[in-house]
């Protein structure tokens, strides 16, 4: 087995590569703004790193978000193409659980990422394997009571010490997470998500106003 | 010809998800998605439909131009994008599927220009281009006068709009007169029963001061729309056919005027339409009467091919490989503001497999 995991819906763009028994090689930077610019590189260099070619690959694992769209639909849309180019599974899954994941933590606790427009993506954890809401996406204030007490990981919640006072490290997600996660569902005969992207928010779309006369009054 | 250069071609610069394939000037596969059924309630395009759009159409699309064109991938030579002018969003979800799916087959990327592939498309219907060429380009996003004379390296801004596109015009006129959106396709059809002279609307830029190649249409949407609602606010019935048929005439006959004389003025004895406006009847007919009244050869691809499709992505694509121009590098970007004067983004290095494997590059 040899998984390709990757995700683009945190400003990290990170990749790696999973033989079965752990990860291979990985790479994460760190720049929301050039996500299509980065990701193929990444990719290419973490194959090198493993001296693997792409068509070695027997799965994509790709994060589904939640997360800011453009840079979202960037690795699904290279994960989609790479399974239909290589004739191989794409399993989605959730970002949240790879945070989730990485925080290595056996209490209840929050994973919160920045949704921008001061909102988070976030959900609740029984323990890091387990998640116990659906992913939404609210402001901070908002949600104040329901993760009251908590400890939190993930870049929202380190952005809002108001809500998350026990906000802690990892900030951004990492494939070698998601990676790990992935391998452990699929050893399980867990069924995995499709890797369509979870938006959380209507499309931004204004109905134009009732058309506007332009004969001075 | 089996040696001629077999290429795919995607564009998702704007609402349609295109996927074409070419073997040199011939076209294999035309696939088009479009979600403008979305937009039509918003009257106009709405960036985050049409993103989200192309990542669900991309792959089945792909799929759909392989089996039309009975080819397999691994057959392809090269992988072609829209890498710009377009909307951002948009453009990026087509270019990281063709970075994706070129980088796993093992092919070639080649990001090219949205308005190049517009001109070059038509070597799918006419065969090659003459150099130089003189190209009238008109779209909702885009009314251009451009002169090549090489399409893959070669292309000269002769003129352009100097406010809205002419397909936006038509878009507004449309919504004033209270008949949808897209706008063309119904003004042209109501124009066929109206008289194309019962109202005297203005002609932007043809004053004898005015810059030769430039248009403007934003002046004739104001007085078009004010002339329906001085009929209204009088309490009499507006004229759709006829405001239709005069709007569309003042648009064409600037447009076609415009060409021609740039063509005069440049010696170049023929002229190439394309563009989504460039399936309005009334064009055809105008430029086909005044090109041959000027001894100019019209060459206007079929409407299919003259809006956003993937085929003429991969037109531009296959002239790249014919022409061993470079490829692109592995971390092409969209860009939403790609000058017309590139008609594509070669990378760094010919050789754009072996560069990005150099580790220390990213170290
Ligand atoms: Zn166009």
């Amino acid at each position: 087995m040899l998984l390709l995991a990757l995700d683009t819906a945190t400003p990290a763009v990170t990749v790696a590569l999973h033989d079965g028994r752990d990860v291979i090689a990985s790479s994460s930077q760190v720049d929301a703004r050039r996500h299509g610019e980065l990701l193929l590189p990444a990719i290419d260099r973490v194959l090198a790193e493993a001296r693997l070619r792409l068509d070695a690959v027997t799965g994509i694992v790709a994060g589904i978000g939640p997360g800011p769209y453009t840079g979202l639909r960037v690795g699904l849309m290279t994960a989609d193409t790479f399974g239909l180019a290589l004739g191989v599974p794409v399993h989605g899954v959730c970002t949240l659980d790879g945070l989730a994941y990485a925080a290595d933590l056996q209490v209840p606790f929050v994973v919160a990422t920045d949704a921008r427009r001061k909102e988070v993506y976030w959900a609740r954890y029984a323990d890091s394997r387990t998640r116990v809401t659906d992913p939404a996406v609210d402001r901070p204030a908002d949600i104040a009571e329901q993760v009251e007490g908590l400890p939190a990981v993930g870049a929202g919640a380190l952005l809002y010490p108001d809500t998350f006072p026990k906000a802690h490290e990892p900030e951004h997600v990492s494939a070698a997470a998601l990676a790990r996660l992935a391998a452990e569902k699929l050893a399980a005969g867990e069924e995995l998500p499709a890797p369509r992207p979870l938006y959380l928010r209507r499309p931004d779309a204004q109905v134009p106003k009732n058309y506007k006369v332009v004969t001075p009054k | 010809m089996a040696d001629e250069p077999l290429v795919l071609g995607i564009e998702t610069s704007c609402d349609e998800t295109g996927v074409g394939i070419v073997r040199g000037t011939t076209l294999l596969a035309d696939a088009v998605a479009s979600s403008v059924d979305e937009h039509a309630r918003f009257g106009g395009v709405v960036p985050e439909v049409a993103s989200r759009a192309h990542l669900e159409a991309m792959v089945p699309t792909i799929d759909r131009a392989l089996k039309e064109a009975g080819v397999t991938a691994r057959d392809l030579d090269g992988i072609a994008v829209t890498a710009g002018p377009g909307l951002a969003g948009a453009l990026l979800v087509g270019v990281s599927a063709a970075k994706a799916y070129a980088y796993a087959l093992g092919k070639p990327l080649y990001g090219v220009n949205h308005l190049a592939s517009h001109i070059c498309v038509d070597q799918l219907e006419h065969g090659a281009l003459p150099e130089p060429t003189m190209a009238l380009l008109v779209s909702g996003g885009h009314s251009s006068l451009l002169l090549s004379s090489d399409i893959t390296s070669d292309v000269r801004p002769m003129g352009a709009t100097i406010d809205d596109a002419a397909g936006e015009a038509f878009d507004k006129i449309a919504r004033v007169l209270n008949l949808g959106f897209p706008g063309g396709p119904v003004i042209d059809r109501y124009a066929k029963e109206g008289d194309p002279n019962a109202i005297a609307f203005p002609r932007g830029l043809t004053g004898p001061r005015d810059p030769a190649y430039d248009f403007s249409f934003s002046g004739l949407k104001t007085a078009v729309a004010r002339w329906i609602e001085a009929k209204r606010a009088a309490g009499e019935e507006v004229p759709v056919r006829d405001v239709a048929a005069s709007f569309q005439e003042a648009v064409v006959d600037v447009l076609t005027r415009k060409a021609v004389r740039a063509c005069k003025d440049e010696g170049v004895d023929h002229l190439m339409i394309g563009g989504g406006v460039a399936a309005n009847s009334r064009l055809r007919v105008l430029a086909q009467e005044r090109c041959e009244a000027a001894g100019i050869r019209l060459r206007v691809p079929r409407p299919k091919l003259c809006t956003d499709n993937g085929a003429m992505v991969a037109a531009l694509g296959a002239e790249m490989v014919a022409r061993n121009r470079a490829a692109s590098a592995w971390d092409l970007s969209a860009d939403s503001s790609l000058p017309v004067t590139e008609p594509h983004v070669p990378g760094h290095d010919h050789d754009h497999v072996h560069e990005v494997s150099k580790e220390n590059l990213y170290s």
